[in-house]
């Protein structure tokens, strides 16, 4: 804790402010649990921030799972596949990158970093056109490589990483473990990685949510709703109510939307204490 | 007191990236051991990035000819075209807009928040932490069409709102559609960048706080001479990476083009432009110029704001 050691008098009116900070931000999430307990036509009838006439909460449910035969599940499934082996693998690559480059001194050390930072410069979004022309000749648009491989990459994480490991890998220890006769790589896995632990889970975290949420890449490389994450299916979803043969289904994408953000939810309140700690020492350094 | 802060701005950040060797530090290989672990993250690195950014820069420089299928080289054709393309300019000039607009309005809420937080004078202080950083949890298309349904006069929050005030806004007519997606990116991010602020605020060492306690220094104070020095850097974080997803707003006009296909036109950020030149008129090499050069503006805005931070941070 790095407060005044008069301890200040806690404020109302400050608590106040920020309380209608708060209420900004829940608005809108108070807006969508309420509205996924509606039919389709309350949800044009009543109130916003109120309930509807009749409670339609599971049977919201229950259509959103089997609409089309289930595809939403099968959404579900996609994505934890892409942010398993997407995420997982990033984080991995972006805690050994940032350990290579804080405790190694290797030729072309300085020019890896300089490439990365210059690319990262370049927006991905930008990026995203070209890479879609390349995969379509590699073969492999339209298919869970296509955003599997471009998720690996989190130069942020690579960042973060970095800086937390310059701190929290004593050199003496790496010493005594080669003292010890042990290879780089056993070191890596046996010492390395239980040191890294707070740093790796900040920045698992916030690959998962940069899978969980990616949009653009796999609106661009798939054409097959098959392989949607559900982002592109409840966009497809919802532009379902415009067009010649609109079929709005605006209660299935307000259920669907509450059921893709509460894992996420959970999951930052359940490892909260971690990526709190891991963010705090990988802060940007002054 | 002044002391603790010029402390602070000595230690400076690292530029460059590479960190210079502390004396005294000892290194542990200097071998070619470290490409055991960097090498697999600049393999796949090397495909997705450097080859898309190498392929773009190809593409550009050719263009389809009009009967037989095949390209012919155009040299630097396309990036003439690109600059005196008033769809690509009407697109820049609205980011940049938001830029200047969006940015400062989202940094400034979330740098009150993170002093508030840090300030020790909140009731639940971490709870409030918690629940402003949640909107960054909320997939930006999720927070889009949800939005997007608020803002909608059908669904009767806006319409509840306007009744409320005595208003008539349509968030989504043309005059307020740039203000209502500005909104949406701040409340995706606003929480992101606290927590950017927070953090580098809970590195500042206690005993500074104490010094300028016993010299007398007053909360404001403090705020002015201790914590907004020591957030310098996070703040030039937090603005460059605002500049590059401003220049990238892509999501939110993009789905709001569903509901509201009059008022968002195909080219009304250049990503948005890109992305239909490639998938609504197959013009490849043109949408790849679009995208190089929107990638170079961003690099250079970027650079030139980091530019002046570090100045700034000379001084």
């Amino acid at each position: 804790m790095s407060t005044s050691p008069l301890a200040p008098r806690r404020s109302p009116m400050l608590t106040v402010l920020m309380a209608l900070f708060l209420l900004y931000t829940l608005v809108p999430l108070a807006w969508l649990v309420l509205s996924a307990t509606k039919t389709q036509d309350d949800l044009f009838s009543s109130p916003g921030l109120w309930v509807g006439d009749e409670f339609a909460f599971f049977s919201n449910i229950r259509d959103t799972l089997t609409y089309r035969d289930g595809i939403f599940l099968r959404w579900l499934a996609n994505t934890l596949l892409y942010v398993v082996v997407g995420a997982g693998g990033a984080t991995l690559l972006a805690t050994a990158a940032g350990y290579g480059l804080a405790k190694y001194r290797f030729p072309g050390r300085r020019t890896v970093f300089a490439v990365i930072i210059g690319a990262v410069a370049v927006p991905g979004t930008a990026l995203a056109v070209p890479t879609f022309l390349m995969f379509s000749n590699m073969g492999l648009t339209n298919t869970v490589w296509a955003i599997i491989i471009p998720s690996l990459i989190s130069p942020f994480g690579l960042y973060l990483m970095w800086v937390y490991a310059a701190d929290a890998v004593p050199d003496e220890l790496l010493e005594a473990a080669r003292i010890d006769g042990a290879g780089e790589i056993r070191i890596f896995f046996t010492v390395t990685l239980r040191l890294l632990a707070p740093g790796i889970v900040t920045v698992l975290l916030f690959t998962v949510v940069s899978t969980w949420n990616n949009y653009f890449l796999p609106l661009i490389m798939l054409s097959e709703p098959k392989l949607y994450p559900l982002t592109v299916g409840l966009t497809q979803w919802s532009a379902q109510a415009t067009g010649a043969n609109a079929q709005p289904v605006y209660n299935l994408v307000v259920t669907g939307s509450l059921l893709t953000i509460v894992p996420l939810v959970i999951a930052f309140i359940l490892l909260q204490r971690f990526w709190q700690s891991g963010l705090s020492a990988g802060s940007v350094k002054q | 007191m002044s002391q603790g802060v010029t402390q602070l701005e000595s230690r400076g950040e690292t530029r460059g990236g590479a960190r210079q060797p502390v004396p005294g530090r000892r290194w542990s290989r200097t071998d070619t051991k470290g490409w055991i672990f960097v090498g697999p993250f600049l393999a796949v690195f090397a495909l997705t990035f450097l080859a898309p950014i190498g392929y773009a820069a190809y593409l550009s420089l050719f263009r389809a000819q009009a009967f037989f299928g095949t390209t012919e080289f155009v040299g630097l054709d396309n990036y003439v075209q690109v600059f005196t393309d008033d769809k690509f300019w009407d697109g820049s000039l609205r980011v940049l807009l938001f830029f200047v607009v969006q940015v400062p309005i989202m940094l400034g809420l979330a740098l009150v928040a993170a002093l508030a937080i840090d300030s020790a004078r909140l009731y639940a202080a971490s709870f409030f932490r918690l629940v402003i950083f949640l909107p960054y949890a909320v997939p930006g298309v999720v927070a889009v069409l949800m939005w997007g349904f608020m803002y909608g006069t059908n669904f009767g929050l806006a319409a509840d709102l306007n009744d409320l005030f005595g208003t008539s806004i349509v968030p989504l007519s043309s005059n307020w559609m740039l203000a209502s997606i500005a909104n949406i990116v701040t409340w995706e991010f606003v929480g992101y960048n606290m927590l950017i602020f927070y953090s580098a605020l809970r590195t500042v060492p206690g005993e500074i706080y104490e010094a300028a306690a016993l010299d007398g220094a007053g909360a404001l104070r403090t705020v002015l001479s201790i914590k907004i020095p020591a957030l310098r850097g996070a703040i030039l974080i937090a603005t460059i990476f605002s500049i590059i997803g401003t220049f990238q707003l892509f999501n939110e006009p993009n789905i709001l083009r569903t509901l509201e296909p009059n008022v968002i036109t195909t080219f009304y950020t250049p990503n948005l432009y890109a992305y239909n030149l490639s998938f609504g008129g197959q013009q490849y090499n043109y949408s790849a110029t679009v995208a190089i050069v929107m990638g170079l503006l961003t690099a250079v805005i970027a650079y030139a704001v980091q530019l002046r931070g570090s100045r700034e941070a000379m001084k």
